[in-house]
């Protein structure tokens, strides 16, 4: 098993004919995704890679049939194709696109409640189930199939630490980016519960960066429903308070989101934090294969 | 993107939230006109983009337009958290009866934009929450509904029992949050919101904090920005398309993506030395961004040294190479270069790069950091 994605996602590409779009459409199929349709309003009918462009999302789904999509349209645009998507009935919608404004991402959620779409992003590198399937664009050959389930806020960071875990032996059973935004559609706590109820995954691997409160929310939660192993890692530790480090997410205000804080967290609810990206390959080294 | 008082204040009057008369000054002379002008004392007040004005003598009564002239020219130039100040506003002074705090805030753990009021207005909100939690109320708005009459004035009552006044408070309130949607604000705040003793509300002080990422939808709000009010450096960053937060320390880093660039700045530190920046050269690969990153992070007389710490996925390690050597034929770079490369065309970055005086490559994140730090001079590495 692994989450999310597998090897029978079938997938669309929303901004398909985009210059982020076919590239990474490309980098998907040669991975072994089944991307099966894309879309761009007023390019219906051409082919992009060899899949097939529609105007909208439902004709999309009504023609090929489609459970994921994964979207590159630029950041005026993205709020309104992930509500494409939820409207035609897309249950996993990963949105790679980054500077979406925030107030645009509070109303999404908001539309999103109770609807049964799944969303993933912004501002993320993307889902990737390793040797089964990839929605985004993390370089593929990284990865390694296995059982450490991955979880991050950030983009080239994660890449970072799965190398060091493929490298290491450890391979993945899923790695997910949720995204460097203030206002994200699956939080860390909705992948812990999925990681926890997942056959494959043995522990955890959990990348935070200052902001917010989420690693905080985190860590409660895995005191009281996660059994598996947990290795935690919070970027920002030297960051000055009040300033926006590139994610719009990463910042320090008013004293809260710090990584002082969000580590004691962790540490207090038993996750190891490691100090240095390398040292979480070590760390899951020592836990995996000692689940409950 | 942060507004100046006098800013926040043009939006609030534009919005229909009562403020003070006046005008912003940026000589001692037009302070004394504006002063004249409003033609009863007058508060000058410094514009800068930090709390603690007052504290720091950047607030000053003035009875005379004499007075006025008098204080700008002590306000004017003085350094408020290091932060020069170049203009001043000169407006009304009111009496203050009773003072409130009002505000809406993006509450990010419920993906709400939040009303937050106080009756315990005029001191920072931050200490409020921390000394006196119990006098912070929070309304959750709900984005597609907005803030409702009704609510506004169940807030506005909360605030103060006295009928024409909370009648007052409600408007400015549901004004507020117009004002926040309208321009994709992130903070806009009121604090103090004060009744004058003849029983008039007005907005005393004003503060609104822009979405950065909303701004491409308000060009007449991007129009704002200070440059002044920004290091020198990370006005070049952005506008070369950098994400740049210039730092204390003597180690450059040149990275790509925000989460590695602060994993990097961390284990600078975690290895005794000390980051002299955050940058993220983004996830495009352009050679140009790595030379104007180069230009910034050699302007800085701190850095004694450079790391360049690349993991290529979209961004290709042989571009950001060509960046680098360009850079050297460009730029003095009198420092050392550490290098590491790994991802997408990392053999033929390491082959273009071999030779380059200065440059020294490294394998690992860790093996680069300590090697910069053995460069760095009187530094030891732990």
């Amino acid at each position: 098993m692994s989450i999310l994605i597998d090897e029978k996602s079938r997938v669309l590409v929303q901004g398909i004919t985009g210059r982020d779009g076919s590239f990474h459409t490309q980098g998907m199929l040669e991975y072994g995704t089944k991307v099966v349709a894309g879309t761009t309003p007023g390019k219906g009918g051409e082919k992009v890679h060899g899949v097939p462009v529609f105007n909208t999302v439902a004709e999309a789904r009504e023609a090929v049939g489609v459970n994921a999509s994964v979207v590159y349209v630029p950041f005026a645009y993205a709020a309104d194709a992930v509500l494409e998507a939820a409207d035609a009935g897309i249950e996993l919608v990963v949105c790679i696109t980054e500077g979406v404004p925030v107030l645009d991402a509070v109303r999404l959620m908001r539309m999103l409640e109770g609807s049964g779409t799944r969303l993933v992003g912004p501002n993320c590198p993307g889902v990737i189930s390793p040797g089964k399937a990839k929605l985004g664009i993390m370089p593929g050959p990284i990865h390694t199939r296995g059982p450490v389930g991955v979880v991050s806020r950030s983009g080239t960071l994660t890449y970072e630490v799965v190398y060091n875990l493929t490298r290491a032996g450890l391979g993945q059973s899923t790695c997910i980016g949720i995204g460097g935004d203030p206002v994200i559609g699956t939080r860390f706590i909705d992948v812990l519960e999925l990681f926890e109820d997942d056959d494959e995954t043995e522990a955890i691997v959990l990348i935070g960066e200052i902001g917010g409160t989420d690693e905080e929310e985190a860590a409660e939660f895995i005191a009281h429903h996660v059994t598996k192993p947990v290795v935690g890692f919070i970027a920002g530790r030297t960051a000055p308070p009040g300033k926006r480090m590139g994610h719009a997410g990463a910042i320090v205000s008013g004293g809260s989101g710090t990584a002082a804080d969000k580590v004691k967290a962790l540490e207090r609810h038993g996750v190891g934090v490691a100090s240095t990206p390398a040292e979480i390959a070590t760390l899951v080294a020592g836990v995996v294969g000692k689940a409950g | 993107m942060n507004l100046h008082e006098y800013q926040a204040k043009d939006l609030f009057r534009k919005a229909g939230i009562p403020v003070p008369g006046g005008e912003v000054a940026a000589t001692p002379a037009e302070a004394r006109a504006i002063a004249a002008k409003v033609g009863r004392p007058v508060m000058v007040k410094a514009q800068v983009h930090s709390g603690g004005r007052g504290k720091a003598g950047g607030i000053q009564r003035a009875a005379t337009p004499e007075e006025a002239e008098a204080h700008a020219s002590n306000i004017l130039g003085m350094k408020i958290k290091n932060l020069p100040v170049r203009r001043v506003l000169v407006t009304a002074a009111e009496e203050i009866g009773r003072e409130y705090y009002a505000g809406l805030v993006l509450d990010r753990r419920v993906g709400r934009v939040t009303l937050m009021v106080s009756p315990a207005g005029g001191i920072d909100i931050e200490e409020v929450a921390r000394e006196t939690p119990e006098k912070i109320f929070k309304f959750p708005i709900d984005p597609i509904v907005g803030l409702p009459a009704y609510q506004a004035r169940a807030v506005a009552f909360r605030l103060d029992a006295n009928a024409p006044v909370a009648l007052q408070i409600a408007p400015i309130l549901q004004k507020l949050g117009t004002l926040y949607h309208d321009s994709d604000a992130s903070l806009a705040e009121i604090n103090p919101l004060v009744v004058t003793p003849d029983g008039r509300v007005l907005a005393l002080d004003a503060k609104v904090v822009l979405d950065d990422n909303g701004l491409y939808r308000h060009p007449e709000l991007e129009a704002l920005r200070d440059p002044e009010a920004e290091a020198p450096a990370e006005v070049l960053a952005r506008e070369a398309g950098l994400s740049f937060v210039k730092l204390e320390g003597d180690v450059g880093c040149v990275v790509n993506g925000a989460g590695l660039a602060m994993a990097t700045m961390d284990m600078i530190q975690h290895h005794g030395g000390k980051p002299a920046n955050f940058l993220d050269i983004g996830g495009s690969s352009n050679p140009t961004k790595v030379t104007a990153a180069l230009r910034i992070i050699t302007g800085d007389p701190n850095v004694k040294g450079i790391l360049f710490n690349i993991f290529g996925g979209i961004t290709r390690c042989d571009d950001v190479a060509a960046g680098l050597l360009e850079s050297f034929r460009e730029l003095e770079i009198r420092v050392p270069v550490v290098v590491r490369l790994t991802g997408t065309n990392e053999e033929k970055a390491r082959e273009m790069l071999r030779g380059q005086q200065g440059v020294t490559p490294a394998a690992t994140m860790d093996e680069a950091v300590r090697a910069i730090l053995a460069h760095v001079e009187g530094r030891g590495v732990r």
